[in-house]
């Protein structure tokens, strides 16, 4: 799916301490970690990484309110300009009679969107491959990983030096 | 959720003393194997009753609504009877997975998977019935609004029928997405393992999931909103088909009470079912340290409330109808009890109301055989539930010239042994292909809930700092820094 290939150096750690403290240890010397990688979702890692909390919650305020207007102002126009009909005796513009569907495309906006959302910003969905940088990775191993492209050899031996005292379990170069 | 204290008087939700990888192989093996003769006989058990159902379908849709036994004026029979139960059997996997989500309760997690699956297929199974019920299945897509050239012709926002329309489809939908979203990264977990064919197809799966950092953080945002999202939804569910009956103008329909008792019967239902598939997984698929006496144990509790509920309203109902002086009213409960259907709503009384109290003795909850049966006891007691409410009713109308009498015709019982061999046939499917058990979410927990991190060989211990707040020190880590 990518263009462009890229070299990375990563290391794998057997424990999610491990990992946070080596993440610690990267910001102290003012490494630019690429990405962490991890088989579930680490906790504390975020204010580690510097990520700032997602928007996706917004995004799905905002399909949310896409259903609502979409139902209630869809059934409206229905009700009471295309096609106006009495029903045992009720008023043309039943409100509360609206309150089910119009909660209910609600959430279905907001969930379809979110999820579609999701995926697209991840940059992955059906039949998507994105490199594996380690196997192990969703298995056991937590990993950090570095860009090295337009890096010297001294600057790659540095980070392997930082996997070394961190106490990765492994490290390798990879062009992903 | 992970991180932070646990009470060691907590039981621990992971058994066996497992590492991570050791978790990856246990809930990854089972789709690795080949079959079993156990899984492939049910497999066939399944697929043909799901034959036989299709057949009694085709039936339906060439010949006609008229191959079933419904006259007048006992309109609904089998047929609504088997949506109301699937549908309500659909809500525990919603319920497990949002609702115990939202509520922090990590024993979700030993059975969310299987128990989301399930309602899946159960929704499956329960529209189908509005769909050949209403005779013309190929113009099934009238229900939708949607612009037309019949005039054009809308459908009628008021009536709860549709709403129930707009309900289940969402439901689904939602369930669907909620459920794929999290088996993405385990999908992921069996695609790093696999080989060949089965590597192409987890590829395709696993939708590209890598596990990086700020992915896990958007996924977890994505799961708590949608967890917010479909609790208010499932309650609106069973609420939406509660209102089929109760905003129509027959007697023993019409009633305030039923929204909240076919939200508590359908969870009561539905946790008997998760059970029924549990206590069968966790045996045949070697998952008793994920799937522990504890989790069935929880479940247990939440059928004895539910049950309990749904005895309340039983009792409410009989009540109201004798305390409202409304002679029509307590002629259609006299004649539930008493009239022809009377071993109905005995059996529904029986199977719903007192056999879970049984689960006030820990022994009991605590007893997979028991629980077994007694989960088999409670679906059959909630199927009894809306046959009482649906033919009983209907049999007695209010002039006596026009009672009648309902027996389904072999088609209809067919189709609902069809729905069922849908049920287990997608199931038998689903714990072949897909980790029965979440496993990135099972990892999430395993240091503060598993055994060598809690009760019984607890590495763990509790320390009052000065500045009065918790701390928790596990062996051999440092875990000051997280709590800023």
């Amino acid at each position: 799916m990518r263009n462009s290939e890229k070299n990375i150096i990563f290391g794998l750690y057997d424990d999610e301490e491990d990992l946070k403290s080596a993440i610690r240890t990267a910001n102290a010397d003012h490494l630019q970690i690429m990405d962490v990688l991890t088989p579930f979702p680490v906790h504390g890692l975020d204010p580690l990484l510097g990520l700032a909390e997602s928007r996706l919650h917004i995004g799905g305020f905002v399909y949310g309110m896409l259903g609502t207007l979409t139902a209630f102002l869809g059934m409206t126009w229905i009700f009471t300009r295309d096609w106006p009909q009495i029903y045992g005796g009720k008023p043309y513009w039943p409100i509360l009679s609206f309150v089910p569907i119009t909660f209910e495309l609600t959430v279905l906006f907001a969930s379809i969107g979110m999820v579609v959302t999701f995926y697209v910003i991840n940059g992955q969905g059906p039949g998507i491959k994105n490199p594996v940088i380690h196997p192990s990775i969703t298995d056991d191993k937590f990993c950090i990983a570095f860009d090295t492209d337009g890096l010297e050899n001294t600057q790659v031996d540095k980070l392997r030096h930082f996997f070394q005292n961190t106490g990765a379990s492994l490290v390798e170069t990879k062009t992903i | 959720m992970g991180s932070g204290p646990t009470s060691p008087i907590r039981e621990p939700l992971v058994k066996g003393n497992k590492t991570y990888h050791q978790i990856t192989e246990d809930l990854c093996s089972p789709t690795e194997r080949a079959p079993s003769k156990a899984w492939t006989l049910a497999f066939i058990v399944a697929l043909t009753a799901l034959t036989f159902g299709v057949i009694c379908i085709i039936i339906t849709i060439w010949v006609g609504i008229g191959t079933w036994r419904l006259n007048r004026t006992i309109g609904w029979g089998w047929d609504i009877t088997n949506f109301v139960w699937w549908i309500g059997i659909g809500h525990a996997g919603t319920l497990i997975s949002a609702i115990l989500l939202l509520f922090r309760q990590k024993w979700r997690t030993g059975v969310n998977r299987a128990a989301e699956a399930m309602t899946i297929f159960a929704v499956i199974c329960a529209a189908l019935f509005p769909m050949i019920h209403v005779g013309r299945i190929w113009v099934v897509f009238y229900f939708f609004p949607y612009p037309n050239t019949r005039g054009p012709l809308w459908p009628n926002f008021n009536s709860p029928l549709l709403w129930d329309l707009f309900a289940i489809s969402t439901y689904f939908t939602v369930s669907l997405l909620f459920w794929y979203t999290g088996l993405v990264p385990d999908f992921a977990t069996v695609r790093d393992r696999a080989k060949g064919f089965r590597k192409k197809m987890y590829t395709f799966l696993a939708f590209g999931w890598t596990g990086a950092a700020k992915h896990w953080q958007r996924h977890e945002a994505l799961s708590l909103v949608l967890a917010g999202l479909a609790t208010p939804l499932v309650l609106s569910v069973h609420t939406i088909v509660s209102f089929d009956f109760a905003t129509s103008v027959i007697p023993g329909w019409h009633t305030t009470i039923f929204p909240p008792y076919f939200v508590a019967g359908a969870i009561f239902s539905g946790f008997a079912m998760v059970q029924t598939l549990m206590v069968i997984t966790r045996k045949v698929l070697n998952l008793q340290d994920y799937i522990t006496l504890g989790h069935i144990e929880s479940m247990n509790k939440v059928i004895l409330v539910t049950g309990t509920i749904v005895g309340v309203a039983y009792l409410t109902e009989l009540f109201i109808a004798w305390y409202s002086g409304y002679i029509y009213e307590q002629f259609a409960f006299f004649n539930r009890a008493l009239g022809p259907y009377w071993w109905s709503y005995f059996g529904m009384m029986t199977c719903n109301v007192l056999s879970p109290q049984l689960f006030w003795s820990k022994k009991i909850r605590r007893n997979v055989t028991m629980t077994f049966f007694m989960s088999i006891f409670v679906n059959i007691g909630m199927w009894f539930e809306r046959f009482v409410i649906i033919a009983t009713t209907l049999a007695r109308d209010y002039l006596p010239s026009s009672w009648s009498f309902y027996v389904p015709s072999i088609v209809e019982v067919g189709i609902y042994i069809g729905t069922l061999g849908i049920f287990f046939t997608f199931y038998l499917i689903f714990v072949r292909v897909a980790p029965v058990v979440a496993i990135a979410e099972i990892k999430h927990i395993l240091k503060s809930a598993g055994d060598q991190y809690s009760k019984p060989n607890a590495k763990t211990t509790f320390q009052q700092v000065e500045s009065g707040s918790m701390e928790l020190e596990v062996a051999g880590h440092d875990t000051h820094h997280d709590h800023h």
